[in-house]
């Protein structure tokens, strides 16, 4: 069973978002989402200062398997991308919810997270598929 | 459900993820993939192949047998236990399977074809046999398992018993041999060192387990998939299959022309090919950025023309895109892919990428 940690919100296409206490929002693909894929061996992420629109894609994780398209769950200005993932990009294997996370976002309307999927709903989502 | 090999159970139990593999329920990987690759190029991992094939071939006629069956001949098999990688084509010169045949005497030898392709290979293999004083036995009494890797040999030898083992010892690169009833061959599927052991179904389970406890992990048809894209070796039904000349798929070295009486199914229509031309001619490609090519993507030679990825995938050893492609013949050192749109430059290369562990890239 994958892990869908209560204090964070989801996306169907799962991705995760914590909003964070200098009020900025992190970015990651979920727990399930990187069982799915296998082990990740490339992820393009935008850079630093663009700008993003909930449900637009908005980059790309590959794993050994598959590519997936990767969309962002919220909309406004992305101001950190994690560069660490480049050539380690096996901690979104290990820690999806932690050191591998992607993007860190400005959001341009803050009520947008409140109406994302809570843990519940999200493992709805999954137990759907 | 698919078809399930003798050592089924024993991948559940080792925590294996199964997949449909041409029918078959077979191991993906056992955790992670990337890991099973690592532990083959540096340590030793262990193989389910027991879904491939395994064809005695006996009887007065079974080298006239194999020389009309076959690309490569099997009259330069001189030595006891010395195998043969081959192509078996149909008459139009596609290829209908690729194989290895071990040469036990001069009226015995075991050939060993794919999984995916068991069923029309074995009508192939009856039907050609029309004629010939041959008997052709499927060895479904037979369990497979592959040990590849540096320590591969060490380790499996310390597991079977003293005679085998000895047995096992004296093999050279490309030879097998009946050891007390099962057969040990130095041969693989990786790039690496190792064997490739048949054993008798009731010798399965206790078998595993000696491998798994002397240190030997499990890998599955990932890893084994990207260890023979690193090690640039076909895969059928990705280079080469029945519409494909061997030819165009890096398998000239296994057509054997001399003596130029002894006609090979298909070898009329290879000689057709040679005299129109050879158009195309398959290598490797290295993306130069970082990411990841895929089978199925257009490559693009600039002036020349556009071939097609056939096999790709992340190489683990090399940290980069590789892949197996067609390209049109004069394509020289350089090309370009289409990843989601977009062009990316590629250096062309021999179709080989890794051997014992390391980059055989310039």
């Amino acid at each position: 069973m994958s892990n869908i940690p209560a204090n964070l919100k989801y996306v169907a296409s799962h991705e995760w978002v914590r909003k964070d206490e200098d009020g900025l929002y992190t970015v990651g693909i979920t727990d399930h989402a990187q069982e799915l894929l296998g082990d990740i061996v490339f992820v393009q992420l935008p850079e630093a200062g663009a700008s993003v629109e909930a449900h637009g894609e908005i980059g790309v994780v590959e794993s050994v398997k598959a590519a997936s398209d990767l969309y962002s769950p919220v909309s406004g200005e992305v101001v950190a991308v994690n560069e660490a993932l480049n050539g380690n990009e096996g901690v979104i294997n290990s820690d999806p919810y932690g050191e591998g996370w992607m993007i860190r976002v400005k959001l341009s309307d803050a009520a947008e997270f409140d109406g994302l999927l809570d843990a519940d709903a999200y493992k709805a989502v999954c137990d759907a598929e | 459900m698919g078809h399930r090999t003798p050592f089924y159970e024993l991948h559940v139990a080792a925590g294996a993820k199964i997949v449909d593999f041409g029918g078959w329920d077979m191991p993906l990987h056992y955790g992670s993939q990337l890991d099973e690759h690592h532990i083959v190029r540096r340590d030793a991992g262990l193989f389910d192949v027991s879904h491939m094939t395994i064809v005695d071939v006996e009887g007065p006629d079974a080298k006239a047998y194999l020389r009309k069956l076959l690309t490569h001949d099997v009259a330069k098999l001189t030595v006891p236990g010395k195998a043969l990688y081959s192509g078996m084509l149909n008459e139009a010169g596609g290829v209908i399977d690729d194989l290895i045949t071990y040469y036990l005497t001069e009226t015995f030898y075991r050939v060993v074809v794919n999984a995916s392709t068991r069923e029309k290979d074995l009508a192939w293999l009856a039907k050609v046999a029309e004629g010939f004083n041959v008997k052709v036995q499927h060895r479904a009494d037979f369990a497979m398992l592959a040990v590849q890797g540096p320590k591969a040999r060490e380790l499996a030898m310390s597991v079977l018993t003293p005679g085998q083992a000895a047995i096992a010892a004296s093999l050279s690169a490309f030879f097998g041999a009946d050891a007390e009833g099962w057969f040990v061959a130095r041969t693989g599927y990786t790039g690496e060192d190792g064997f490739e052991i048949m054993m008798p179904l009731p010798e399965v389970e206790s078998f595993w387990h000696k491998l798994l406890a002397a240190g030997v992990r499990p890998c599955g048809l990932g890893a084994r998939d990207t260890l023979r894209l690193e090690a640039g070796m076909n895969l059928y039904g990705n280079e080469m299959d029945e519409t494909i000349s061997p030819l165009e798929a890096n398998m000239g070295w296994t057509v054997t022309w001399e003596p130029s009486d002894r006609d090979f199914i298909g070898r009329k229509a290879l000689e057709a090919q040679k005299a129109a031309g050879i158009q195309r001619k398959l290598v490797g490609l290295v993306l130069e950025e970082r990411g990841v090519l895929r089978g199925h993507m257009k490559v693009v030679i600039e002036g020349i023309g556009e071939g097609e990825t056939t096999s790709g995938g992340f190489s683990p050893t090399l940290q980069q895109g590789i892949a197996l492609a067609r390209v049109p013949k004069d394509c020289g050192d350089r090309a370009l892919v289409e990843i989601r749109g977009k062009l990316m430059p590629v250096k062309v290369v021999k179709a080989n990428f890794v051997r014992f562990g390391k980059s055989v890239l310039a």
